[in-house]
């Protein structure tokens, strides 16, 4: 995932590991998991999750013009406290930067992060937070005007590739091409509005970022179709949700909750027919809403929680199509496995 | 016929004096003299000319002639139909209540509202010299207090506002105000601090300034967000808008007190042994007679500093707080609005600069009051 920070936030991340070269105590602080373990109890009692999200990233979390936090991180916020509380209301949305992300988690600033961060393994162990469940695949890719003709990016061969630089996108770019011996001509530009606008004015053959920022790039602008997104995607970008390290019972819940929305979505459950779907005969929805056995009881919710999350933001696919679909992302890898062949895949309601 | 020559003749000769020539004074003198004085400069006046106004044109066709000033429902279709070559303002109608107020409660807006007013109303009531008494500190802590209940709420049946839903102008404000009003003071106890006789003090004063003054403010910035939280005991959590603010403070605190310690460097020797001879006190002494001397010749770099830090709050952007500038920002995030940066930038920088310009053109008009004595 490509930081979304500016020229000074990267300047500031240089001083910052200057700082932290000069003081050995702030490096060990950071493999430090949290003490506190439990932030389920620790929710519970103060009334609210606090809820760690993206500054502004289209779709994936911006305040709209009221300042109301919309897009699909925000509403697996949204999500999670109606899974605790039975009410999306009692959220508190906390923006975090790319740099400070984790350690707003790590010192209890926020108790999740739903904040398009890349799931890896060092994250997963050094920075003392765990990741509970992927809720969007995303990937690099390469966008390039129709007119040019090309539809695979190994014909990129020879052209001028705009990049945005100091981020994962630039390495993985450079990774793809020396592991296809693939010539290329980089034009690295920091801010997004100006690589937007040099790809549109012709300064490069091919824009590459995320997926989802392409497509969203791509429905922004006046003719879409001028545009074309080719298959390749060059990395994986798992966008994970993340609570801190050791805190299974919280976990838990997180990861239910997105698994709750993948199943509602594979029984047909949605925000309009949940209350009649509680009459359904088939097995698994009868636990999975409440009307039999306590699987809520056992992650330590309201029984009924299933019913008051889909009721609060939808199923999956109701919550991708509200948040994504509008800035042209496609489900693509994030279909469910068991219907179209995607990776969105839940294990059994039992 | 003789006679009423002669006459005529003496007359002429007692005229009222002529005035010069048109083309030697006033407006077209100075014309001449400036922008026509020879073939080379009377060719730069008109290139200049036609170039100022082509673009002025231009610039007022955009802004004005051609702009799109509202559309329904955030269909933005009406102004990407432009194509640029008209404003679409839309995206300031639309979005000028999240510029200003940023994440606030919709419904609760009046309140930060009410903030800017108050510290406009503060700033405006601190400028005029006839309420310069001990009670504007008063006045002061008091409205900085009305302000902290106006913005938390949670008394008067006005519901509570964490903190993280502030956002807009009311963070510039509030980071400014409360910055320099804070750092100001610590200023000039660390200015003397540095030029006391006593070693430990002067150590200290000495060790702050250079310590804050070797680093970026925006390390500053990151410190104060991103490891002061992992020195703290678990569970515990200072705002992030006061560490933010601490920090500004502390920054600003390290600059002013290099020009105010520049004032007391400028007065001659003379001064502190005359208060010395009166038999004053040090407090007294630097009360009565050092600081207001000191203070008065070093006004123009201090509202420098000023003007500075009013605008270097913007950096609080990089820890995830919405002021001014960062809330302008995301206004254009929104896809429907993407693409009309210009619009929007131009409206924070219009809000920026009426601040500064107040502020400068205010320090000009105290300059010329307070050094009144000096001129000849």
């Amino acid at each position: 995932m490509p930081p979304f920070g500016l020229s000074i936030a990267r300047a500031m991340g240089a001083a910052a590991l200057g700082l932290a070269l000069a003081l050995p105590g702030v490096a060990q602080a950071q493999q430090a998991p949290a003490a506190n373990a439990n932030t389920f109890d620790a929710v519970r009692a103060r009334g609210q999750l606090v809820c760690g999200v993206n500054t502004g990233l289209a779709g994936f979390a911006q305040p709209d013009s009221q300042g109301v936090w919309r897009g699909f991180d925000a509403e697996y916020c949204r999500a999670i406290t109606a899974a605790i509380f039975g009410d999306p209301s009692k959220v508190r949305f906390v923006p975090t930067t790319a740099q400070v992300r984790f350690t707003a988690l790590q010192s209890g600033e926020v108790d999740v992060l739903s904040r398009n961060t890349t799931w890896t393994l060092s994250r997963d162990t050094a920075l003392g937070l765990d990741f509970a469940a992927t809720n969007f695949f995303d990937g690099q890719g390469f966008m390039v005007k129709t007119a040019l003709g090309v539809k695979s990016a190994k014909e990129l061969e020879g052209a001028t590739i705009c990049v945005q630089p100091g981020t994962t996108t630039e390495q993985n770019l450079s990774d793809w091409a020396r592991a296809n011996r693939i010539r290329f001509t980089p034009v690295v530009i920091e801010r997004l509005e100006e690589i937007v606008g040099a790809f549109v004015a012709g300064r490069c053959d091919a824009y590459t970022t995320d997926v989802s920022g392409l497509a969203a790039t791509r429905s922004a602008q006046p003719k879409p179709d001028d545009y074309v997104i080719l298959p390749e995607v060059i990395s994986k970008e798992p966008l994970a949700l993340g609570v801190r390290q050791g805190d299974a019972r919280f976990a838990d819940v997180v990861r239910w909750t997105h698994f709750l929305l993948l199943s509602a979505e594979e029984f047909g459950i949605t925000q309009g027919n949940v209350d009649q779907m509680a009459n359904d005969p088939r097995p698994e929805v009868q636990r999975m809403l409440g009307r039999n056995g306590e699987l809520g009881k056992m992650l330590g919710l309201d029984n009924l929680w299933a019913v008051n999350v889909i009721k609060a933001v939808g199923n999956y696919a109701e919550l991708f199509d509200r948040t994504l679909k509008p800035i042209g992302i496609q489900r693509g890898p994030n279909a469910l496995w068991t219907t179209q062949g995607g990776l969105q895949y839940s294990p059994p309601f039992r | 016929m003789s006679d009423i020559t002669l006459n005529a003749a003496a007359k002429v000769a007692e005229a009222a004096p002529r005035s010069a020539p048109i083309t030697q004074i006033g407006f077209v003198g100075w014309l001449r003299a400036n922008l026509f004085s020879g073939w080379l400069s009377t060719a730069v006046t008109l290139l200049l000319a036609y170039l100022i106004v082509r673009w002025a044109i231009g610039f007022v066709d955009w802004a004005f002639v051609n702009a799109v000033w509202s559309v329904p429902n955030n269909q933005t279709q009406a102004c990407r139909d432009l194509r640029g070559t008209g404003a679409c303002w839309a995206v300031v109608t639309e979005k000028h209540r999240f510029i200003l107020f940023g994440t606030y409660p919709y419904d609760q807006h009046w309140r930060p509202a009410l903030c800017i007013a108050l510290f406009v109303g503060l700033y405006i009531v601190s400028a005029m010299r006839r309420f310069w008494r001990k009670e504007l500190a008063l006045i002061w802590v008091a409205v900085l207090a009305v302000i902290g209940v106006l913005m938390w709420g949670g008394v008067l049946g006005m519901p509570y506002v964490p903190q993280e839903r502030w956002g807009g102008l009311v963070i510039t404000l509030i980071l400014a105000t409360f910055g320099l009003a804070l750092a100001f003071p610590l200023a000039i106890l660390v200015a003397l601090g540095r030029r006391s006789q006593l070693p430990a003090i002067k150590a200290i004063c000495v060790l702050y300034v250079e310590l804050i003054r070797g680093v970026p403010l925006i390390s500053l910035l990151f410190m104060a967000s991103v490891m002061f939280p992992l020195f703290l005991p678990e569970g515990m959590n200072i705002d992030k808008l006061l560490r933010a603010q601490l920090a500004i403070i502390l920054f600003a605190g390290a600059y002013l007190a290099e020009v105010v310690r520049g004032g007391l460097q400028s007065l001659s020797k003379g001064q502190y042994e005359a208060a010395d001879a009166l038999g004053l006190s040090y407090w007294q002494k630097t009360g009565f007679i050092i600081l207001p001397q000191a203070l008065r010749l070093v006004i123009p770099p201090l509202v420098n500093t000023f003007i500075g830090f009013f605008k270097d709050t913007s950096l609080v952007l990089i820890i995830g707080i919405f002021d001014l500038l960062t809330a302008g920002k995301t206004a254009i995030i929104e896809p429907a609005w993407q693409g009309f940066g210009i619009e929007v930038y131009l409206t924070v920088g219009a809000i920026y600069f009426i601040f500064c310009f107040a502020m400068s053109k205010y320090s000009q008009g105290l300059e010329a009051e307070l050094n009144r004595h000096r001129r000849h």
